[in-house]
This record gives structure tokens, sequence and C-alpha cells, in this order.
């Protein structure tokens, strides 16, 4: 995946401009800065689900996103909730039992997803995009809401998800401790002027 | 991969969960064309007249009521970016929404008219026709829902804007629909699928490219 050249305008602010990036498969990159600097902005551009105000973004291979929603019936229990995006993505059989065993999740199954806490609800997202098998992905603040272990274990997934040959973009404004992740500090790109 | 959508927005709509079913809007239907013989009188003549027409304005206000649930929920929880970014165009997800809305209102409401049509005294021949210009108008009906849910979704008082906005634009298919009935003819019924087909032709267009203006 690479980006060249991008600019993002919400209202009538640039956040950022002449934002270039490339990461290759097996890498991770660290998207940082603090709030407001527009990191769910340009993961939104890189997901091609915002149009860059300038610039353009190449990618090849499958895509999974999680963001701060997650994207499951919040009424329905977190298996069922789970197997419909298992269903979506063809997942295999046994492979949506053994990422749930992986996140935590697998006492939880039973229980309706309006009554997970923020963490499980975050873990259970987690475990929607590990299901989807995409090769790329873009974790928006995947760190929010989880406790020490839950981190650790975020960090262990990109790494291994790396290392098996994947690519992770993951934007946080928190330090992210995986091995050998570039980071891009997003303050560098800002643009202080009105459009 | 569409199967599975489709039998989930058919799930979600038809019921269960805290979204309220398809049950309300079709007791609210009948409620209205109960409401109307204690409104205007028992005159049987005077109801088998214009009970018709009420039938069509109660099936249009009985169309409001699942607006709010129909794009909303999925595009706050973030439905609608997952399905874009595994490939789905907005426009093919709102289709089948379309699809599901219809199965879970119009069929039901179709099912309710004939007791609505008691209610109201009308004839045998008039119920064919009422039944037949629902069949023709409510594909228009629910994928002007679609739309409109889409265009006032993530909007504040959406809701009330989503009404105010589906009543003048289902006129015609009132106005043949319901005209449908005092002439008894077939070209009510014509032009009732006609505005329909335009309406279902339009729609998921209309839809999709509001969901993705609601990125921005």
């Amino acid at each position: 995946m690479r980006a060249d050249e991008l600019a993002c305008r919400r209202g009538d602010r640039i956040l950022f401009a002449r934002l270039s990036l490339a990461v290759e498969s097996g890498e991770a990159l660290h998207l940082a800065g603090p709030n407001g600097i527009g990191k769910s902005s340009l993961m939104r551009i890189l997901a091609g689900l915002m149009r860059p105000f300038a610039g353009s973004v190449a990618k090849s291979g499958a895509m999974a996103l999680l963001d701060e929603r997650p994207a499951l019936d919040t009424h329905l229990p977190l298996g069922r909730a789970l197997a419909f995006w298992a269903k979506v993505d063809r997942t295999q059989d046994g492979l949506l039992d053994e990422v749930c065993d992986r996140v935590g999740l697998a006492d939880l199954l039973d229980v309706p997803v309006r009554f997970l806490s923020t963490g499980q609800r975050k873990r259970a997202a987690l475990a929607r995009m590990l299901a989807q098998g995409a090769p790329v992905w873009l974790l928006d603040e995947p760190l929010n809401g989880l406790d020490a272990a839950s981190v650790a274990n975020v960090e262990a997934l990109v790494a291994d998800h790396c290392a098996d040959g994947g690519l992770c973009l993951l934007a946080s404004h928190q330090p992210v401790g995986v091995a050998g992740l570039r980071r891009l500090d997003i303050a560098d790109f800002r643009a202080d002027f009105a459009a | 991969m569409i199967w599975a959508i489709f039998r989930r927005d058919l799930a979600l709509l038809l019921g269960g969960g805290r979204r309220g079913g398809a049950l309300l809007p079709i007791l609210f239907f009948l409620a209205v064309a109960m409401l109307y013989p204690f409104a205007v009188g028992p005159d049987a003549q005077l109801l088998a007249r214009t009970g018709g027409g009420v039938v069509w304005v109660a099936a249009l206000l009985a169309a409001i009521l699942p607006l709010d649930r129909l794009i909303e929920p999925d595009l706050e929880l973030g439905f609608f970016d997952q399905w874009a970014l595994r490939g789905l165009a907005e426009e093919a997800t709102c289709a089948i929404r379309i699809l599901a809305h219809w199965l879970s209102f119009a069929v039901p409401l179709m099912l309710a008219a004939p007791l609505a049509a008691g209610l109201l005294g009308l004839s045998g021949g008039q119920l064919l026709t009422l039944e037949l210009g629902l069949l023709a108008g409510t594909p228009g009906l629910a994928a002007l829902g679609v739309a409109v849910a889409a265009v006032t979704a993530g909007l504040r008082g959406g809701a009330a804007l989503a009404g105010l906005l589906i009543l003048p634009l289902s006129v015609p298919l009132l106005i043949f629909g319901a005209g449908s009935l005092s002439t008894g003819g077939e070209g009510g019924l014509a032009l009732t699928a006609a505005a329909s087909l335009v309406l279902v032709a339009a729609a998921p267009f209309a839809a999709g490219a509001a969901i993705r203006a609601a990125r921005e």
C-alpha cells in the first residue's frame, strides 16, 4: 500500500497535507499524533471510505478495518453477531472459535452485544476483523478501552500478522510496543492555514 | 454474501431486537381504518365510496413508522462501511434493503388490507382493486422509504424530516392507486405500477449516493 501527497480537508480546515507513505507486506506502520490531528480521517481515506482532498492511494489486497464502531448487532448474542460476518466473509469453520479464544471472548458468546463492556466490545470487533482473514489491517485506535493484558495481546497479534506476511497500519495516540514498528507522526504534515 | 446480508436485513426489519417489529405499522394501519367510521359516522354508502382512499392514506402514514430504523442504526454501527470495504457497492446493499423492507412492510400490509376493507365496508371487487393497487404501489413506497431514510440518516430530527419528505414524494402513488378504486379501471393500476417502477429503479442510486455523502 502506498499513498502519495495526501491532503485531507474537514470543513474549511486542512488537517494535513503532502503526506506520503508506503508500507510493504510484512510491515507495520504506526500513525501517531494527538487527538484531532486526522488519524481517523487518514485511515478512512486509506480504506477508500473518504475521498482525499488531494493526492492518491494505491493498494492491493483485501482490507479489514477496525474502528470505534464494532459493526455488530447489539441485540444479538455475540456468537450470532459474529456468525453473520463469518457468513459474509466465508470464514472457514472453526476459525471463528479459534479467533474468539485468542482474544478471550470464548466465555461471552451467549451474551448479547449490548451487555458487553467497552473493552469486550473492542475485542469483539477485533475478533470480527481477525476472522475476516484480510492481508491488510487498518486499525484505528485498537488499544482504546483495553486492559494491559489485552493491549499486549493486540500487540502480539499485529506482530504475528506481519510475521505471516500481512500488512498493518495502526493509528493510536498511545505508544505501541511492537518490534520493528515504524512510526509516522502526522503532526509533521500539519498545514496551519485555512482552505 | 448477498444472501447473508438479505437474511439479516429481513430478520432485523421483521422484528426482534430493539428496533421494534413489522407489527407496529400494521397495527397503526388498522387503527386508522378503524377510527375513520367513528369520525364520519356509520353511513355504509359513504364509507364504501371513500373507504378505499382512506386505506391508501393509512398505508402511506404507516410507511412513515419504520423509516428511522431502515438505514440509520446500521450507518451508526458501521455496517455500511464494512460492506463497502468488502467491495459491495452501497447501491447493492440498498437494493437488498429495499427488497427486505418491502417483504417486511408491504406483504403484512396487504394481508391486513382485507381486514381494513371489512371495517370500512368495501365490496369484494373494490378489495381486489385495492390489493392489486397495493401490490403495484408498495414496491415504490418501499424504495422511497429506503431512499428517504438514507438521505435523512444522521440528521438531527431525521425521523420527523423523513416523514415530511416521503409524503409529498409518494403523492403520485396515492393519486393513481386511490384513483384506480373510483374508476375501477386498469389504467390507474398501470400508472401506479409505472410510478412505482420509476421509484424502484432510482431509489438504490439515490440511497447509495446519500450514504456515501454521509461519510464525508
